[in-house]
């Protein structure tokens, strides 16, 4: 069942076109990610889902019904965690989780009992008591997820959940998203982080510019980067002077010298047979000390449909979320 | 019901956040002792502290509650933790008026602590407190607007407060609450009649001296009426400025 549709969505800000005619959809029990660089439109777009920005142009569903132009509809059953925590410094963490299912009109019983639970499920109890103020950045960010699915919503939206996290908590952060998954939760993911984006989502979308310029699950994606076979060789000595015997024996295969003459690569567009290499390596008296077989990754078809690199828009991001600052103040 | 909860939590959470922390507790009662003692002490006479008090009370309510919504909106937009509120499942008329409520009862207490003060120089036998009770109660509400529409109007804490003063200390002169309407320049007379609190003091006037100038229903109905203006354009401002 779909639990998100948009179609056409638009986002105009004064003639200027932050998210342009993206569809998508978001089955229930899945997590959606939307992965790109900066200004992309990732916020732009879940705050027109959520209501925090008007719908410039196209329709979008939740459950199965159209809502565009009325979020209050809808808002009851969203979870929101923006890209910075909006909780209140002056209140506890477990008066800020009281307080948000309040909200949504939770009864005092039973918006109590569901903050006790997250707390302890976010592995924040022994925070409970202190003010939010007094949180580390990470904690800051798992109380604001847990404040996002107090109220228990069909959808959850988390807009760059481990930005500007430190290592630690990041990594205790996707855990939690991937036990919240687990336990049923539908999430619409946004993230510049392409790792994540593969570990955690379903299915994704890479959005540059305000376009969708691919969606699909992860597998689908890989596809794309499937066509080319890679095995890195690490040898005991120089393979430049046996290369043109390799490349005249295997004519299916391209031999790339690496950094220093004894670390090859063998590319091919079908599958690479090791044993005979491995036996023309040692009749070259070139023993191979390592050999490993070079997994399509998603960065690559992100990096190729994109023309993005990666590490630009990790750099670009990290010194922001550094700053604490987004595009808007 | 499920919007009576959040409308009542918000209210709550306001009062523990802001208007019952010590420093807005002192400051509602400094406040008004400080405008009782400026007034009165200079005018031991007590026909005079009776002739000032609807003045020092309409003060103290203006006061109160304007400088509060600099922080219960306009504070909480710059960190954000508005958004979360205009994320929640209430319609955004209730949402301001739960985040004004606790304003409009903040400027009451105010009003009643000159009251007190008062009752120990005169007696306040023949006031009308039906009457004060409805004026004080509305003067907050259209004070609280009035700074509900500054709040919105600005996006910075420090704008909120200057220009609220911008509003409040022309006040203080133009709607009669010290000197009489009748006394001001003519040419001056049309700007007190188009500020809310020209209305608010003279149903006091009326109330506890007697001497208010135009008719209570009128009064009523003005403030009536800047309320809900002050409320509408505030709230068409949040919804055309704050949902981008
Ligand atoms: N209120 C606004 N007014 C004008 N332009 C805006 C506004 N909000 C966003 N934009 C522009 O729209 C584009 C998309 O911004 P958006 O914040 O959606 O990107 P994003 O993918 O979330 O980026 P980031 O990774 O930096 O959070 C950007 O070019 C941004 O400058
Ligand atoms: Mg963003």
């Amino acid at each position: 069942m779909k639990i998100i549709e948009v179609k056409d969505l638009q986002k105009d800000f004064n003639g200027f076109t932050a998210v342009d005619r993206v569809s998508f959809h978001i089955n229930r029990g899945e997590i959606f990610g939307f992965l790109g660089p900066n200004g992309a439109g990732k916020t732009t777009t879940i705050n027109m889902l959520t209501g925090m920005a008007r719908i410039t142009g196209g329709r979008v569903k939740l459950m199965g019904e159209d809502y565009t132009g009325r979020p209050k509809k809808a808002q009851a059953m969203m979870g929101i965690v923006p890209d910075e925590s909006n909780l209140y410094e002056e209140l506890t963490g477990l008066e800020n989780l009281i307080f948000c299912g309040a909200l949504y009109g939770m009864d005092k019983e039973h918006r109590r009992a569901r903050a006790a639970r997250l707390l302890q499920q976010f592995g924040l109890e022994e925070a409970a008591e202190r003010p939010f103020k007094a949180y580390s950045k990470g904690m800051k960010r798992k109380l604001t997820i847990a404040a996002g699915i107090i109220h228990e919503p069909e959808i959850l939206f988390l807009d760059e959940p481990t930005t500007g996290i430190d290592v630690a908590f990041a990594r205790q952060i996707r855990e939690l998203i991937g036990e919240l998954h687990r336990k049923g939760t539908t999430i619409f993911l946004t993230t510049h982080y392409i790792e994540e984006a593969e570990r955690l989502c379903q299915r994704l979308a890479f959005i540059v510019r305000g376009k969708i310029v691919r969606e699909g699950t992860v597998e689908e994606l890989m596809k794309e980067a499937q066509g080319e076979n890679i095995v890195n060789f690490t040898l005991g000595g120089d393979f430049s002077g046996a290369r043109e015997e390799f490349a005249r024996r295997f004519p299916g295969c391209s031999f790339k010298i690496g950094k220093t003459n004894s670390a090859v690569s063998v590319h091919s567009s079908s599958a690479i047979a090791l044993f005979p290499l491995v036996k023309l390596f040692e009749e070259n008296n070139l023993p191979v000390y390592e050999a490993k077989i070079v997994r399509p990754s998603l960065e690559e078809v992100f990096v190729k449909t994109t023309g993005i690199e990666l590490q630009k828009m990790q750099e670009q991001k990290d010194r922001k979320g550094r700053k604490g600052g987004g595009t808007r103040s | 019901m499920k919007a009576w909860i959040a409308f009542s939590s918000i209210l709550m959470k306001d009062m523990r956040s802001y208007y019952l922390k010590p420093p807005n507790i002192s400051w509602g009662l400094i406040f008004p002792v400080a405008w009782t003692l400026m007034f009165f002490l200079r005018s031991p006479v007590p026909v005079a502290v009776r002739d000032l008090l609807p003045g020092v009370m309409a003060l103290s309510i203006l006061f109160g509650t304007t400088s509060m919504l600099a922080v219960t909106i306009t504070f909480e937009r710059k960190n954000r933790s508005f958004e979360r509120l205009l994320l929640a499942p209430i319609s955004l008329n209730l949402l301001m008026l739960a985040k004004t409520s606790g304003a409009v009862l903040f400027g009451v207490f105010n009003a009643f602590v000159p009251v007190l003060f008062a009752s120990f120089m005169i007696t306040l036998s023949e006031v009308n407190w039906f009457m004060v009770l409805g004026s004080v109660l509305l003067i907050a509400v259209t004070s609280t607007f009035l700074g509900l529409f500054i709040a919105v109007s600005v996006s910075q804490v420090f704008e909120a407060q200057t220009f609220s003063n911008f509003f409040r200390f022309p006040m203080l002169f133009l709607c009669g609450l010290f000197i009489p309407l009748s006394e001001l320049p003519v040419f001056i007379r049309p700007l007190s009649y188009a500020l809310p609190l020209t209305y608010g003091v003279d149903i006091l006037k009326t109330a506890i001296n007697g001497d208010g100038v135009i008719a209570v229903s009128l009064n009523f109905l003005m403030l009536a009426a800047f309320s809900i203006f002050l409320f509408s354009y505030s709230t068409y401002n949040v919804n055309r400025k704050w949902i981008l």
